[in-house]
């Protein structure tokens, strides 16, 4: 019980202290999941508004895809990005392996399959006579997805949390395209698994509060967002 | 003029198709400019499925539809926003009700002083001004439809479809709305195709109308025309028509050609005191009370409106004397 209250002190005094390297850390670690989720937002909205709204051939087969995504392992990710990135891989000339880039697109394919679910779970459940009632109101292809975005604004947001969740937290595929370097690619999952693994519990109690702390912030400027009663 | 010149919209050759099957197939149809076009005709008679051509949201297998003489999909967004529809639905979006009306001015670049003076003007039209700021959500059956009406007139359409607006709205409220509705659109006077399965709405809104069958238009004509005197029996049937017999078995005196059918609206029948039909069944039905009379082997049905029938001071099994005016006599050939 005392190493965890001793832990917590430590955590209090670094923070308070103002650690150059934990706030090095909690900057990249900003910076890479809110990337990573940007992008998947970018690529993961459209893909579940036409999944939500158009029938084709393999759509059933996409969506299942997607579905078995949101549960997909980390590392299996990471393992796959590895074979693709690595020196002798199909995509090793990039040189992009151990790079906060690599960081970038495992975090993408982790929260794409989130963002694409959770689009396609509140664009679907739009009255499809409501989307009706905007195209005879006159709207054009842009207005009718600004305006499902609107009405589909709270599932959206959640679309938003679930990436950034899915990103932010997970350590294998970081682990495996980024290898924890310190000073480049060392992010505050993958630190607090280092330290907790030297014995330094202080250290990674105090890496472990940054980051639920940064978890909670983020989503909690998303939740206000989201709750707020919008009427005009 | 000739009636075509008169046309603001053009049916020609139209064939739609669901799942395969062909559910609406019209050679022509106008719609003539400014006036009231009411569509009526039985569940699944193509109704909906002709407004859905016309907002170009269904596409025809076959045929064409124009707006003043030009292909209607030649640009499908600018022909929408010469039009407006509303629904049985009110179809709202989750915002306040002032935006809402105003949203689609705001999709055709309307700058936001126009767009809300014209909001401030339907909403106050049609009773609902001290709504504006509310949300979407927090307004009952009967506001919602009235938002969704005056978001239809905002645009100041051209052309308006509407698609059974009325038919969700409870009684009472109902009626206010259409004779708010009825008042705005006799100033306003958009081109209006208005689909409805209410023969009073028919009545009351209509200047034209046309009744589809099976996805055929069977019959097009002012609204009286069409109730008093349709073109057969299937179509009487539809209109409601209660008493359709065959002129070989006339009861009353009614001269028919042989092989003729006479439709008389049990409405049309005048009941006396003391004659050779006698009252088999009374039912209360609204206003009225529905009389099942018998006429020798013939059965009638009328309806009296409830005071005058209390008057009578009949009851079942009584005699009574069956009067049917001449004019309310419609004939139409026997199906085969």
């Amino acid at each position: 019980m005392d190493l965890i209250w001793d832990g917590i002190r430590e955590a209090a005094r670094l923070w308070w202290s103002g650690d150059g390297e934990i706030i090095e850390i909690t900057l990249r670690t900003l910076a890479i999941s809110s990337a990573a989720t940007a992008l998947a937002l970018l690529v993961g909205i459209p893909i579940g508004a036409v999944l939500a709204l158009r029938r084709f051939w393999g759509r059933g087969l996409i969506v299942a895809a997607v579905n078995t995504g949101m549960g997909m392992p980390p590392v299996v990710v990471g393992l796959v990005l590895v074979l693709i990135l690595v020196r002798q891989g199909p995509l090793g000339s990039l040189e992009i392996i151990y790079t906060p880039t690599a960081m970038v697109i495992a975090q993408l394919f982790l929260a794409l399959p989130m963002v694409v679910g959770f689009s396609l779970a509140s664009i679907q459940s739009v009255n499809p006579r409501l989307i009706g009632q905007m195209w005879a109101m006159g709207a054009n292809r842009w207005q009718v997805l600004w305006l499902l975005a609107r009405e589909t604004r709270l599932g959206l947001l959640a679309a938003v949390m679930a990436g950034f969740g899915a990103a932010i937290s997970e350590v294998g595929a970081s682990m495996q395209v980024g290898a924890n370097l310190a000073g480049e690619t060392r992010v505050l999952p993958t630190a607090i698994v280092l330290e907790t693994g030297r014995g330094n519990w202080e250290v990674a109690i105090a890496l472990g509060t940054v980051l639920v702390a940064l978890a909670f912030i983020v989503n909690l400027v998303l939740t206000t967002a989201q709750q707020r009663r919008l009427v005009t | 003029m000739s009636a075509a010149a008169d046309a603001h919209l053009q049916v020609r050759d139209l064939a739609v198709q669901r799942g395969g099957n062909t559910v609406l197939e019209i050679d022509a149809l106008d719609i003539p400019r400014g006036l009231v076009t009411v569509v009526i005709g039985p569940n699944g008679s193509g109704k909906s499925t002709l407004l859905g051509a016309l907002q170009l949201v269904l596409h025809p297998v076959r045929g064409t539809l124009t707006l003043d003489g030009e292909p209607m999909d030649a640009d499908p967004i600018k022909t929408r926003r010469r039009m407006s529809a509303a629904f049985q639905e009110p179809l709202l979006l989750s915002m306040s009700v002032q935006a809402n009306v105003e949203l689609p001015l705001r999709l055709r670049g309307v700058n936001r002083n126009r767009r809300r003076e014209l909001a401030e003007h339907w909403l106050e039209r049609f009773g609902i001004a001290s709504l504006s700021r509310r949300h979407a959500r927090q307004l009952s059956g009967g506001e919602a439809q009235r938002v969704s009406l005056a978001r239809a007139f905002a645009s100041q359409p051209e052309v308006m479809l509407l698609d059974e607006p009325f038919a969700g709205v409870d009684a009472p409220t109902r009626e206010g709305l259409i004779t708010d509705f009825a008042e705005i659109l006799s100033e306003t006077r958009p081109t209006t195709v208005l689909v409805t399965h209410d023969r009073d709405e028919a009545l009351r809104l209509g200047d034209q109308t046309a009744l589809l069958i099976g996805g055929q238009l069977r019959q097009i004509g002012p609204p009286i025309e069409i109730f008093d005197h349709p073109a057969d029996r299937e179509i009487a049937e539809f209109v409601g028509v209660e008493n359709i017999l065959r002129s070989d078995e006339l009861p009353l005196g009614i001269e028919a050609p042989p092989d003729s059918l006479i439709c008389i609206r049990s409405e049309h029948i005048v009941l006396e005191r003391g004659g050779d039909a006698t009252v088999r069944r009374v039912d209360p039905s609204g206003a009225m009370v529905r009389v099942a009379l018998s006429v020798g082997a013939v059965e009638l049905t009328a309806r009296s409106p409830r005071p005058v029938w209390h008057g009578l001071a009949i009851d079942v099994g009584d005699s009574v004397s069956v009067c049917v005016p001449p004019e309310a006599v419609h004939v139409i050939a026997a199906a085969d």
